[in-house]
């Protein structure tokens, strides 16, 4: 029987040893700003919670997010929605089969991260 | 291998189509929420805008959307690093005890959601 050639061919899937492209990076991002989400999700509750509650309560708040640490969690939330959004419409406009070559993947992964980026400090400077 | 009975849609199109039409959905939301609170608001404009008919459904319809949403996407990350080929067999017992965490968490926030709007 003829040997099958694939299985003589190095593997290497640590992924640890390999240098990731950025349309790896733009990926991961985009997971792990969808989790910081989904915990973030309990913070942006508990402020409608509290801002629609009383007159009391939406002015203690407004004092309460005077506050730096508060700020930061904010735009820390605010950031992962930036990134998750702008990856996500990526991602559809890669579902109607636009960029979906490698070109146009790292192409797309560079826009994602420049606008957010951009996004990003105006949103910081819109909460400070 | 990590078969997906415990998908969304137990489907794995129906919820490629579910995360797509729910992201557009909260795309549109927080775009709302943001235009509102560009300029600032007070307290009565706020809590006048949370008592119209239309913002409560969109509300809910938003919310609902994230619980699917959030199942989804926490399901593709779970099932992706909680398996038993990356971890033995305790990768199935973490990703049963996440999943049911996760589930427990969006039971959590819709319920949530909804006591603040009707509360």
């Amino acid at each position: 029987m003829v040997p099958n050639v694939k299985d003589n061919r190095p593997v290497n899937l640590d992924i640890g040893t390999m240098r990731l492209p950025i349309t790896a990076w733009a990926s991961i991002t985009h997971r792990a700003s969808g989790v910081l989400l989904f915990v973030g999700m309990a913070v942006l509750l508990w402020l409608l919670d509290v801002s629609l509650h009383s007159a009391e309560s939406f002015a203690s708040l407004s004092d309460c997010l005077d506050n730096v640490f508060a700020k930061l969690v904010i735009w820390a939330v605010v950031s992962g929605l930036i990134y998750h959004t702008l990856a996500g419409i990526k991602h559809l406009i890669m579902d109607f089969g636009i960029g979906e070559t490698m070109e146009g993947g790292v192409l797309g992964a560079r826009i994602v991260i420049a606008l957010s980026v951009v996004l990003i400090i105006i949103a910081g400077a819109w909460i400070w | 291998m990590v078969r997906a009975v415990t998908s969304f849609g137990r489907s794995g199109l129906s919820d490629w189509l579910l995360q797509r039409v729910t992201a557009v959905i909260l795309v549109a939301y927080f775009l709302c929420i943001g235009a509102s609170l560009l300029g600032g608001v007070s307290y009565a404009e706020w809590k006048s805008m949370f008592e119209g008919t239309a913002m409560r459904i969109f509300t809910l319809l938003a919310v609902l959307s994230l619980a699917a949403h959030a199942w989804i996407g926490m399901w593709s990350v779970g099932t992706d690093y909680l398996t038993e080929r990356l971890m033995g067999k305790t990768g199935n017992v973490l990703r049963l005890a996440y999943q049911i965490g996760c589930g427990l968490v969006i039971f959590v926030y819709v319920i949530w959601t909804i006591q603040i709007l009707w509360g």
